[in-house]
């Protein structure tokens, strides 16, 4: 057993968890931030992906152990004061998810690919993008909603590109 | 309620109501579900493809501590094994369905054979590791062909050489004679692969058993609750329907795998009686890759005759087609009737013939998979047309230009036994698509670039599909085992809300922004004001679920009858408070008015207001709005279109790059362009991906070679392009939406339209086929000649 | 997806680190990026019983150039490397390298020392760092050592790491002027690991090769030299004769792997190309 004190979405928890506890399952049963999901077992789809201390990682990857001290960022603490996120306005928007059930882990790596690189072509916004797999949409709409995204928080003036 | 005039909805691209919680984390998942004093089960799978259990010591399992039992094959017995719900009609099937369960033999790699129940998933799973099993391994077979040759291995007593059953249609004689007396022939052994499903969310089950009413409750990451809580019941335990409520919470994609029974809805209710306890159950991916069912797998011999001016004259078939080692829910009928039926694609071929064997092999059960039977049909006949053009040095346009079902000959049949073809325009869809993508000024630089040594390649697939699925009759007749109507029931309240409730459910579809659009428009209320329920057995009328591309087909007329059923009564009560007569009154922009004198009116709000209100209803009538239609189609949509994809291979490694794809699809009319968009671009996506990377892999002793993400190369951003897309219209004259469905349509169009450009892009090499994937290593063994 | 029990230690400084390995023994692993070992643990391929986090130790960070030298922390991440101005400008091939490995989550998390004392036979950097010609920094409890890249892959899956010592730093040469490296990759189409990696790294003086480099990984069980394609070029002028001369004879000397992603054949024919395309690529560099 270790005893971990994380910092969640700006709240702090100190929480006994099984060392062998992955920080996937320390956020969804224990923390019941269910918005995170596991969708394999090798580490290849990022369903999971969360951020800590700003940077992107797959939580069925990390221990929860190791986060003790850190300060994770997950898709429900995205949205500020109500508003959402301009990723998830932009995934609204656009039509960037179907089932939904990969869409907390896209948004969270998109997170990651706008603050390393804010102005992408769609290129590099669909290699950035290679850890995280979605079978619904065939990504077309999820690079319109990531760069719908990156436009927002350039702050230009954007909205949906036509069907 | 307002009774403002609202803009029509219908035809609006308009962003999903749906998506809000899941763009939040809010969305509720199966594995999201958490119940009071729920335990949770690990599944013990068999490690061999075909095996005799000898013995099984769950002692050391058991006494884990935090484990709660450990249970067997045996311990099952009193509950059926699962049900196949469609033979394939009119012929013999030697029928094996899976037992919750393996009693005395494995017969796949994943079968289960042991459930741990423990306190917590850390704990049962290792209690997995403590179970000892004596296995006496048995001799394999994975290949549907082989599987039926002397001396194979036998998987079923009643199934002799591992035959399922021997299907047939079409004319044989007549296309003996043809191909016989043919003046061109062209065949070719066509292999359409194994295939698995991968929703990104895997599929599970959570029971939980009320002792004081003997009342099941079972969440289920399923396409079809209903159907589930009648198998489950009426055949599996043999207990009252009423006794069972299936919840389907919110889907992560089905693609068809979550149609079906699975031994975990079985074995986590019967647990969860024995223990008094809620039981759930998620699979792991490499659970899901290895044991709930995969797609495709037929092998394909094929002939088609011709004239040298390109008329094709005959079409000879015979497929085996492997269903893994038991009969999934609705396996026999996806290779026979959604494949063997409609061969003959979008062409009028005056000679088919078409044997379907399929078989059971020592592999992982197969059933539905996206387009289930049609893209394996569309496949073969784009490919094998193809093959035919390039034997004659004929442009592959023009080839399928002379050879399309004139559009004057709709309603179409095809001679297979199926529904006529409702409606169709094939040559326009095929002319768009060619001017979209500049077929003629790529042909030139075709040649230019060839002359250089680059290799483009321009792949043409010209398609129909099978959507709205199915009138009942028809149904039945090919051995379906229920109805395949669909139910809504639409309810005014007092407040003016409209509530519908369907037996349609979505997995990624947005039908719940679709429907209320529908319904929206038909009653002349806001949209907002409509609400969508869905995906309960409890509190929605029975419905067949969502599949087959019939939500809106099927479903969706459904709710239009009953919206227009509600018009009716509400112009009744209208005429009654008007003291006009029912006849002279006109619904129109929310309001209920008299013919010929406007100011006389009451809008809908108030009439619903009234009826729920119910205090002084005319004679004869009861309060409320409320109407429920149960619609059984006349007949099938079948949406069309073609897509033409253009690629570039290079030879010194066999990279492929997809340079462009343009796709003109003919889904009827369209409700939420948005969505249709979005469905067609994943569907292409799945058929790009079964035409470049995707392939189920067992080894000869019946190993899931690809079992992990790892190894199966589902798509990623970076290996798929952007897709040009566009519509012809032809209303379908078969629902009075006109709509045809376009779940599936991307998918079915789409691996031949690829398969077609590599092709295209090697036949200087020679190269007149190739086997899907077209790996880069078999496009550079193909560049070696 | 759930890993045996095992019990977790956050070593804070290498020292601490191994005192834990001494006591813990040989049921004990390191983890630092943890995206080998914890997918093999999740499918119970690897049940340590003690897992030594080692992520984020200050003493294994650090990237500086002393003199011909560039020196790596072992426990830098790939996105660390992937944007340092630093290993940019004095040795490129490391941060494009570790620039295309994975996703950007693997490479928050992965570190260079955790892909070389891995010793994955489909890992990126392993034929870089052989190219390079680098060495690594041991550390253990009778001091430290330091091995050079042609000792350090013994095979798959084997370093010469003894199970006493950490793998502290890793050194690279500084490329000067007349010299260029490159890696070029093809991709498994899942696992996005190399079927086929070559590095190149060559030497141009008075427009005569007089030295390279050519390390495979991917083909093969670990990452190799290849003596007989470095033979070939050193002394011609690197022209494209001379790469194709070159490349001919990259992947003669080593043992391949088939499977069903790619066949031995296929593998070997891809080297030659690979080779080819890193071998053009490192003389452009050293051209410039
Ligand atoms: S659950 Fe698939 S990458 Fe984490
Ligand atoms: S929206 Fe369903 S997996 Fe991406």
């Amino acid at each position: 057993m270790a005893r971990i004190t994380v910092t969640v979405n700006g709240k702090s928890h100190t929480s006994d968890v099984e060392d062998r506890t992955l920080l996937v399952h320390y956020l969804r049963e224990q923390l019941n931030l269910t918005g995170t999901h596991i969708g394999c077992d090798t580490s290849q789809c990022g369903a999971c992906v969360v951020v800590v201390d700003g940077n992107s990682v797959k939580s069925c990857t990390t221990l929860a152990a190791r986060c003790d001290h850190a300060s994770v960022t997950t898709i429900e603490g995205l949205a500020q004061d109500g508003n959402l996120h301009p990723l998830q306005e932009g995934f609204w928007e656009c039509h960037g998810l179907q089932c939904g059930f990969c869409t907390p882990g896209m948004i969270m790596s998109a997170y990651d690919l706008l603050q390393q690189n804010p102005n992408p072509s769609d290129d590099e916004v669909r290699h950035g993008l290679e850890g995280n797999l979605c079978r619904c949409t065939g990504y077309h709409n999820i690079v319109r909603a990531v760069q719908y995204a990156a436009a927002k928080m350039r702050g230009e003036e954007v909205s949906a590109p036509n069907v | 309620m307002t009774s403002e005039t609202t803009t029509p909805m219908i035809g609006r691209a308009i962003k999903r109501r749906e998506d809000p919680k899941l763009i939040t984390g809010q969305g509720n998942f199966l594995d999201d579900v958490k119940l009071n004093g729920m335990t949770h089960a690990a599944v013990l799978r068999s490690p061999y493809a075909h095996a005799r259990i000898l013995s099984i010591d769950t002692q050391k399992a058991a006494a884990l501590p935090g484990v709660v039992a450990v249970f067997v094959g045996k311990d099952l017995l009193d509950v059926n094994p699962l049900p196949c719900a469609w033979p394939a009609g009119g012929f013999k099937n030697n029928m094996n369905t899976p037992r919750a369960m393996a009693v005395d033999v494995v017969r796949f790699v994943g079968e289960a054979v042991a459930v741990v129940i423990a306190e917590d998933r850390f704990i049962a799973r290792d209690a997995l590791d403590l179970i000892d099993v004596d296995y006496e391994p048995l001799a394999v077979v994975v290949d549907p062909e082989k599987a039926t040759q002397p001396g194979a291995p036998q998987l079923h007593e009643n199934a002799p050489n591992n035959v399922v059953v021997e299907w047939s249609a079409g004319n044989r004689e007549g296309t003996n004679r043809a191909v016989a007396s043919a003046e061109v022939v062209v065949k070719e052994r066509i292999i359409n692969q194994r295939l698995m499903a991968t929703p990104m969310e895997t599929r599970g089950s959570i029971a939980r058993y009320e002792s004081s009413t003997n009342e099941f409750t079972l969440w289920t990451s399923s396409q079809a609750p209903h159907v589930m809580r009648l198998l489950l019941t009426a055949f599996v335990f043999g207990i009252p329907e009423t006794k069972l409520r299936v919840i389907a919470p919110n889907v992560g994609g089905g693609f068809g795998q979550k149609i079906f029974v699975y031994p975990d809805m079985v074995f986590c209710m019967w647990i969860s009686r024995k223990l008094g306890r809620p039981v759930k159950f998620v699979e792991d991916r490499s659970e899901n890759f290895k044991s709930s069912t995969h797609g495709r797998d037929h092998v394909t011999d094929v002939e088609l005759s011709g004239t040298r001016d390109g008329k094709i004259t005959g079409l000879r078939v015979k497929t085996y087609a492997g269903l893994g080692a038991y009969l999934s829910t609705i396996a026999p009928g996806v290779a026979t009737t959604l494949y063997g039926r409609i061969v003959t694609g979008v062409y009028k071929i005056p000679n088919v013939s078409i044997d379907v064997i399929a078989t059971y092999t020592n592999t992982a059960m197969v059933d539905a998979y996206r387009g289930a039977g049609r893209p394996e049909a569309s496949y073969l006949i784009e490919r094998i047309v193809d093959r035919f053009a390039a034997e004659l040095g004929m442009d592959p346009a023009e080839v399928r230009r002379r050879n399309f079902i004139p559009p004057t000959e709709f309603p179409y049949d095809n001679g297979l036994g199926l529904l006529p073809y409702d409606s169709g325009n094939y040559a326009p869809a095929l002319d768009k698509a060619l001017a979209n993508v500049g077929y003629a000024d790529l042909r030139k630089e075709q040649a230019t670039l060839r002359a250089q040594g680059r290799y483009l390649g321009i792949g043409i697939s010209s398609y129909v599909e099978i959507c709205g699925v199915a009138p009942t009759a028809w149904a039945n007749g090919q051995g379906w085992g229920a109805g395949l109507w669909e139910s809504a029931n639409v309810r005014i309240h007092l407040t003016g809300q409209v509530v519908v409730t369907t037996g349609s459910l979505p997995h990624g579809q947005g039908v719940e922004t679709t429907f209320a659009q529908i319904v929206a428009d038909e009653l002349g209320v806001p949209y907002d004001s409509v609400l969508i329920e869905h995906s309960d057995t409890a509190g929605t009328p029975f419905g067949y679920g969502t599949y087959g591309s019939r939500s809106l087909a099927v479903g969706g007329t459904a709710m239009v009858k009953s919206a227009r059923k509600i018009k009716e009564k509400a112009k009744r009560l209208a005429a009654h408070l008007l003291e006009a007569n029912p006849e002279d009154m006109i619904f129109a922009d929310g309001k209920i008015s008299v013919k010929g004198s406007p100011d006389k009116s009451k809008t809908f709000g108030e009439i619903a207001l009234y009826a729920s209100v119910g205090a002084s209803m005319p004679e004869g009538e009861e309060p409320f709005l409320d109407e429920t239609t149960y619609y059984d189609p006349p007949n099938c949509t079948f949406p069309f279109g073609t897509h033409i994809s253009v690629v570039e291979v290079f030879p010194d490694t066999g990279a492929v790059e997809v340079k462009r794809y343009v796709a003109v699809d003919d889904v009827g009319n369209i409700i939420n362009p948005r969505i249709v968009h979005g469905q067609l671009h994943g569907g292409i996506a799945q058929g790009m991906a079964q035409a470049l990377y995707e392939n189920a892999v067992y080894d000869d002793n019946g190993q899931l070679l690809t079992g992990t993400l790892m190894d199966y190369a589902i798509p990623n951003a970076s290996m798929l392009p952007d897709f040009e897309i566009s519509h012809t219209v032809t209303p379908s004259p078969v629902n009075p939406l006109g709509v045809k469905g376009a779940g599936e349509a991307g998918t079915i169009g789409s691996a031949q339209c690829i398969m077609n450009a590599v092709i295209d892009a090697l036949s200087p090499f020679g190269v007149r086929h190739m086997q899907m994937p077209a790996t880069p290593e078999k496009i550079w063994h193909a560049t070696r000649g | 997806m759930i890993p045996a029990a095992f019990q977790y230690v956050k070593a804070n400084s290498v020292a601490e680190a191994l005192v834990l390995l001494q006591q813990h023994g040989e049921d004990a692993k390191l983890v630092a990026g943890g995206h080998s070992l914890i997918p093999a643990m999740k499918l119970r391929l690897s049940q340590p019983s003690v897992l030594i986090d080692i992520a984020g130790m200050a003493d294994l960070k650090g990237i500086a150039v002393n003199g011909a030298e560039l020196t790596i922390g072992a426990g830098e991440t790939y996105h660390a490397i992937a944007t340092s101005a630093t290993v940019k400008n004095a040795c490129g091939v490391v941060a494009a390298c570790v620039g295309q490995i994975g996703d950007i989550q693997v490479r928050n998390c992965g570190t260079i020392g955790g892909a070389l004392a891995h010793s994955d036979p489909a890992a990126d950097l392993t034929a870089v760092f052989l190219a390079l010609g680098g060495k690594v920094t041991a550390q253990s409890a009778n001091g430290s050592r330091q091995i050079a890249a042609d000792d350090l892959f013994v095979s798959m899956l084997t370093t010469a790491l003894d199970s006493g010592e950490i793998l502290a730093k890793v050194t690279v040469p500084v490329l000067q002027k007349g010299q260029g490296a490159a890696y070029a990759k093809l991709k498994h189409p899942a696992s996005r690991y190399a079927i086929v990696g070559v590095a190149a790294m060559v030497t141009i003086s008075n427009g005569v090769v007089t030295a390279a480099r050519v390390a495979v990984t991917g083909a093969g069980p670990q990452a190799v030299r290849q003596a007989s394609c470095e033979k070939t070029l050193v002394g011609s002028n690197g022209d494209a004769a001379a790469v194709k001369a070159a490349a001919a004879k990259a992947g003669d000397d080593m043992d391949y792997l088939g499977d069903i992603h790619a066949s031995e054949e296929y593998r070997r024919a891809m080297v030659q190309v690979y080779a080819a395309r890193a071998l053009n690529e490192a003389l452009a560099q050293a051209r410039a």
